[in-house]
C-alpha cells in the first residue's frame, strides 16, 4: 500500500524537540554587531530636530543613524504598478512619522543591551500633526498622509452602484460590519542579519516565507547583481501570512553593516512586532442582500473601507481577494463589490491567514444570517436553497472566479449531522422556554476559499546520489506546514527510497535556484505537485538506465517501491538498486530531474464549520462548547499535517470571532501594543475540535490537492460570530461585531432588554 | 557578578552583568538556544524552563537569581542515550508542533505541571497551560500530547 493519503509523523520533530530549532537569532554569525531600532512614539508628527551625538558616546556604539544618513532609495511597496509609489516607505522615517512604531533611528553596539541603552540617549523633536485612524474618516479626507497625493486612497475598485439593483425583492436587510484589525502574532517575531563577504557578496538570513523573494528586493533595493545575494530562510518560528514581504527594518541591515563594516543581526522584541510586523484584516463592510420570501436571495452589494495602515503595502490590495471571493457558496443571481483602500496613521496591513477571503466569508455568512432571520427560516435550510449545486461545477461566478470542485451541501449535512443540529436546536429551544441564564447559541457558516495563486511556477528539483540517498530540493519555504515529511513522502512513494534517506532541501537561493514560497496555501497543489512531476521523470529516467543494465525494454521494467529497487516485470531477483542506477548515470550528468510545474488553476477548497456557544446572559460572556469542521481540501497526502493545519487555522479564526483586536485610541496611540495587552488566544478559552473528513479532489493538478493552510480561520470565524449572535437573537439582537467579548455582548444584551443602566 | 549554576547537569561558573536575563544567560553565554523567546512582558511561556524542579519562565529571571540553582532546559530533558521524556515522545506522535517555536517551553511546562498532577483532565491541561502561547497548533494536539504523556506515566519520570 501506498504511503500516500496514510498518517504520516513528522521527520522534522526530533530536532525541534530536543535541542530545539535553529531560528535566525539562534545562528552563530562571528563579529556581528546587533542592531536596535528607535522607533517614533507618535502616530503622525513633522520630525524638527535629531540629535544623535549622546547616543554616539554610549558604551559599546558603533553607529547611530537617523532617516537623514541613509541615501538608500525609497522602500517601493511590493506590488509594483498597483500601489502608489508615493505612499511607499522610507527605511527610517526622514521628516514626517505616519505611525506609533515607525523606524526614525538605528544603533549598531557591540553587544545586545547596549543598543537599548543608546536608544535612551537618542533626541528626536516632533511636532505633531493631525492624526487619522479611523478609516471611514481618512476616506472622508479631512486629514491627508500623503499631501502631495490629495487623497488618502491606497487602492481602488470602486464602482458606481447599480440602480434598481434590489427591484424584486421581498425583503432587503442591510448590515455594517467591521472586520477587525487583529495582529498575526507568529511566536518568532522578525530576525534578520546581513554579512557582506570579501568577494562583495551579501549573505543575508531572515525569518520569512519566500527566500527568493527575499533576494528580489535585496536585489532591487541594492543594485546588486542577482549571484552576489545569497539568501537563507532558516528555521522559521511561523508566518501566517505576515513574512512574505520584507520590511524596512530588515532591508536596512545591509546598509547598516558597510557602514560598521561588519556582519549585523537583529531581533525585534514582541512589543517592536506588535507595530512593527504588520496586521490583518481591518475592514468596514456595508453589506445588503435581497431575496424572496421563500429563502431565494436574488442579489448581494458589499461596499468595503480596507484600512491600509500608515503606507501602501500588501494589505491595501486585500480587497482583491474580498471580492473574489464575495459570493461564497452561493449563486447569487446578480452581485456586486465597490472596495476601497486608504492610509491611516497606524501600523501598515499586510497578508494574514487568509488575506481578504476571511473578510468575503464572514460577510456572506453573517448576511445569510440576516436574511434568514428576517424570513424566519432555519440558517441552514437558507444556505441549501442557494448553493451553487454538485453538479454545476466548474463553476464561474459573476466575481470571475472558476470554482473547480465543490459538494457544498454535502458538506453541510456532515457537519450538520456530525453536531447533532436538531437535538442542539431542541436544546437552545429549551434553555430559552426556561429563561435559562446560560443560552445556547448555534453557528453555522458554509465557505469556499481560493487558493494557490494563478500564475505561478514552482521549481522542484530530485536527484537520486551515488549513495542512494535522494535529494528534493523545493522553491516553497516551509515554517511549519511539514514540507519535508510531505516531499519525502511523495519521493518514497514512487522510488521505494525510504524517507529517512531523502534529504529536503529548501530556503536558502544558493542551494534552490528558483522558488515562489510558501503562502496562500499553495505548497502541496503548486511546490508538492512539481516534486512529484520531477520524481516521475526520474523514475522514468531510471527505469531507462535499469532497462540498458538488464537488457531488457524499459516498458518491462517495473519500480519495487517496498524495496526500493527496479527489475524486470517478473524478474525481481536480479534488480538494480537506486545507487547502483545513480552511478551508472554519473558519467552522463546523473540521476536526476528538474521541473517547473506551471499552476493550472487556482483551487477553491471549502466546508462547513458548526459552532456550538454559551452565552452567560448577565456577564456576556462566551465560551464555545463545540466546534465541528469539515474542511474539504482535495486529495489528503498526509492526514496529521492537514489536522494540524486545520486546528490552527480553527483556533485564530474562533480569536478573531471572540478575542482579538489591534485597539488604538484617537491619538493613533496603540493599545494592544504587547501581548499582555492583546488577547492571544489561549489553550484555556478553546475547545478540542470535531474534524470531520472528506476529500474531493481537483483535476487542476497531478496529485488532486488543494489548499488547506487557510480554509479553518475562514469557515470558523463566521459560523462563532453567528453562534453568539443565535445565542441571544431571541432577544431581538441581529448583529454583534467581531471580537464578540463580554462586554460587546453584554451591552448588547442590555440594549435589547432595555437593562442598560446609563 | 560571579554566578555558578548548574545547566543540564553540567555546573558553569560565569562574570555576568547583573541585570543579565536568564534566558539571555542560557542563550548567549551559554549557547543553549533551544530555550525561545517570544514576548517581552512574560505572557508567552516560549522560555520556559525548570528551576530546582519548578518550571519558571526564564525571561523573568535574573541570572543573578538563579545563583546556587539547578536548571533543566530542553536540551536536558531526553535521556543520556538520546531516549525522549515522555513528554517529548507525546509531542511526537500526536503532532504536537508545527513550527517548533513554542515547542521547548511547552514541554517544559507540561514537564512540570505532569509532575504537580499526573493525571490532570482536559480542562485542567488548558487552564494550566494558560501561560504557553502557540500560534501554529490551536493547542488542540498539545493538550493530547499532555494527556498521552501523563498515560505514558510522564508526571512520575524523572
Amino acid at each position: 500500500m501506498s504511503i500516500l493519503g496514510t498518517r504520516v509523523l513528522r521527520r522534522e520533530d526530533p530536532k525541534f524537540l530536543t535541542v530545539g530549532g535553529t531560528y535566525t537569532d539562534d545562528l552563530v554569525i562571528d563579529g556581528a554587531a546587533h542592531v536596535t531600532y528607535v522607533h517614533s512614539p507618535y502616530a503622525h508628527a513633522r520630525i524638527t530636530g535629531v540629535d544623535l551625538e549622546a547616543a554616539r558616546q554610549a558604551p559599546g556604539v558603533l553607529a547611530v543613524i537617523s532617516g537623514a544618513d541613509v541615501e538608500l532609495a525609497v522602500i517601493d511597496p511590493p506590488m509594483v504598478g498597483m500601489l502608489p509609489a508615493a505612499m511607499g516607505r522610507r527605511a527610517l522615517a526622514l521628516d514626517v512619522v505616519r505611525f506609533v512604531g515607525e523606524a526614525v533611528a538605528a544603533i549598531v553596539t557591540e553587544e545586545r543591551y547596549q543598543g537599548p541603552d543608546a536608544a535612551e540617549l537618542v533626541v528626536i523633536d516632533y511636532d505633531p500633526l493631525p492624526v487619522v485612524v479611523d478609516p471611514e474618516e481618512s476616506l472622508a479626507g479631512s486629514t491627508l498622509l500623503f499631501p502631495d497625493l490629495g487623497s488618502n486612497v491606497s487602492f481602488d475598485m470602486r464602482s458606481p452602484a447599480t440602480d434598481g439593483f434590489f427591484d424584486g425583492c421581498e425583503v432587503v436587510v442591510r448590515q455594517r460590519m467591521v472586520n477587525q484589525r487583529v495582529a498575526p502574532c507568529p511566536l518568532e517575531t522578525r530576525s534578520a542579519a546581513a554579512r557582506w563577504g570579501s568577494d562583495g557578496r551579501l549573505t543575508f538570513w531572515s525569518s520569512n516565507q519566500h527566500a527568493h523573494g527575499v533576494k528580489a528586493r535585496l536585489v532591487g533595493i541594492y543594485g546588486l547583481p542577482e549571484e552576489q545575494v545569497h539568501v537563507i530562510n532558516p528555521d522559521v518560528g511561523g508566518g501566517f501570512g505576515a513574512k512574505i514581504g520584507a520590511t524596512p527594518e530588515e532591508m536596512l541591515l545591509p546598509w547598516l553593516a558597510t557602514r560598521v563594516g561588519r556582519p549585523v543581526r537583529w531581533v525585534e522584541t514582541r512589543s517592536e512586532s506588535m507595530t512593527g510586523l504588520g496586521h490583518g484584516r481591518g475592514q468596514v463592510q456595508v453589506a445588503e442582500i435581497g431575496g424572496s420570501r421563500d429563502g431565494t436571495v436574488e442579489a448581494y452589494r458589499m461596499t468595503v473601507i480596507q484600512d491600509s495602515g500608515a503606507y501602501a503595502d500588501m494589505g491595501a490590495i486585500l480587497p482583491f481577494m474580498t471580492k473574489a471571493m464575495l459570493p461564497g457558496v452561493y449563486r447569487f443571481p446578480r452581485q456586486e463589490c465597490a472596495t476601497v483602500s486608504v492610509v491611516t496613521n497606524t501600523t501598515p496591513m499586510t497578508a494574514y491567514r487568509g488575506a481578504g477571503r476571511p473578510e468575503a466569508a464572514a460577510a456572506v455568512e453573517r448576511m445569510m444570517d440576516l436574511f434568514a432571520d428576517e424570513i424566519d427560516v432555519d440558517p441552514a435550510e437558507v444556505r441549501r436553497r442557494n448553493f451553487i449545486p454538485a453538479d454545476a461545477f466548474p463553476f464561474a461566478t459573476p466575481s470571475g472566479s472558476t470554482y473547480d470542485t465543490g459538494e457544498y451541501e454535502k458538506a453541510l449535512e456532515l457537519a450538520l449531522a456530525t453536531a447533532g443540529y436538531a437535538d442542539l436546536r431542541a436544546e437552545q429551544a429549551a434553555r430559552r422556554a426556561s429563561g435559562d441564564r446560560i443560552q445556547l447559541g448555534i453557528g453555522v457558516s458554509t465557505y469556499v476559499e481560493v487558493t494557490g495563486g494563478a500564475g505561478f511556477k514552482e521549481f522542484a528539483g530530485v536527484e537520486v546520489l551515488a549513495d542512494g540517498r535522494a535529494v528534493v530540493r523545493t522553491g516553497t519555504s516551509p515554517h511549519g506546514q511539514g514540507h519535508v515529511t510531505a516531499w519525502s513522502m511523495l519521493v518514497s512513494a514512487q522510488t521505494g527510497i525510504p524517507m529517512e534517506r531523502i534529504d529536503v532541501v529548501h530556503s536558502d537561493t544558493d542551494l534552490v535556484p528558483r522558488g515562489e514560497g510558501t503562502m496562500g496555501s499553495r505548497s502541496l497543489q503548486q511546490g508538492g505537485a512539481a516534486v512529484h512531476v520531477a520524481t516521475l521523470e526520474v523514475v522514468d529516467r531510471a527505469r531507462q538506465l535499469a532497462a540498458n543494465l538488464l537488457e531488457a525494454s524499459p516498458d518491462d521494467v517495473v519500480v519495487d517501491t517496498v524495496n526500493g529497487r527496479l527489475h524486470v516485470a517478473g524478474s525481481p531477483t536480479s534488480a538494480k538498486t537506486w545507487a547502483e542506477l545513480a552511478e551508472a548515470a554519473a558519467a552522463d550528468g546523473g540521476l536526476g530531474a528538474e521541473v517547473d510545474l506551471p499552476a493550472q488553476g487556482t483551487t477553491y477548497p471549502f466546508g462547513a464549520h458548526v459552532a456550538v456557544v454559551e452565552v452567560d446572559t448577565e456577564t456576556g460572556k462566551v465560551t464555545v462548547r463545540r466546534l465541528i469542521a469539515v474542511d474539504d481540501a482535495g486529495r489528503i497526502l498526509n492526514p496529521l499535517l492537514v489536522d494540524g493545519q486545520v486546528h490552527g487555522g480553527l483556533a485564530q479564526g474562533i480569536a478573531q470571532a471572540l478575542l482579538e483586536e489591534v485597539r488604538y485610541d484617537t491619538d493613533g496611540n496603540p493599545l494592544t501594543a504587547n501581548l499582555a495587552d492583546y488577547t492571544f488566544v489561549s489553550a484555556a478559552e478553546l475547545p478540542s475540535f470535531e474534524r470531520v473528513a472528506m476529500e474531493t479532489p481537483t483535476p487542476l493538478n497531478v496529485l488532486g490537492a488543494k489548499g488547506i493552510g487557510e480554509s479553518g480561520t475562514i469557515g470558523s470565524t463566521p459560523a462563532v460570530q453567528n453562534a453568539v449572535v443565535d445565542a441571544v437573537s431571541h432577544l431581538g439582537i441581529r448583529h454583534i461585531d467581531m471580537p464578540t467579548t463580554p462586554e460587546r455582548v453584554w451591552r448588547a444584551i442590555a440594549n435589547a432588554t432595555g437593562k442598560e443602566r446609563a | 557578578m560571579n554566578v555558578s549554576i548548574t545547566v543540564n547537569g553540567v555546573r558553569h561558573e560565569d562574570e555576568v552583568e547583573p541585570r543579565l536575563l536568564l534566558v539571555h544567560y542560557l542563550r548567549d553565554v551559554l549557547r543553549l538556544t533551544g530555550t525561545n523567546i517570544g514576548c517581552d512582558t512574560s505572557s508567552c511561556g516560549a522560555c520556559t524552563i525548570l528551576l530546582d524542579g519548578q518550571s519558571v519562565k526564564s525571561c523573568t529571571v535574573l541570572t543573578a537569581q538563579a545563583d546556587g540553582t539547578e536548571l533543566t532546559t530542553i536540551e536536558g530533558l531526553a535521556a543520556t542515550d538520546g531516549t525522549l521524556h515522555p513528554v517529548q515522545q507525546a509531542f511526537h506522535t500526536e503532532h504536537g508542533l508545527q513550527c517548533g517555536y513554542c515547542t521547548p517551553g511547552m514541554v517544559m511546562a507540561i514537564t512540570s505541571l505532569l509532575r504537580e498532577n499526573p493525571h490532570p483532565t482536559e480542562h485542567q491541561v488548558r487552564h494550566g497551560l494558560e501561560g504557553n502561547l502557540c500560534r501554529c497548533t490551536g493547542y488542540h494536539n498539545i493538550v493530547k500530547a499532555a494527556l498521552t504523556a501523563a498515560e505514558a506515566g510522564a508526571g512520575a519520570f524523572r
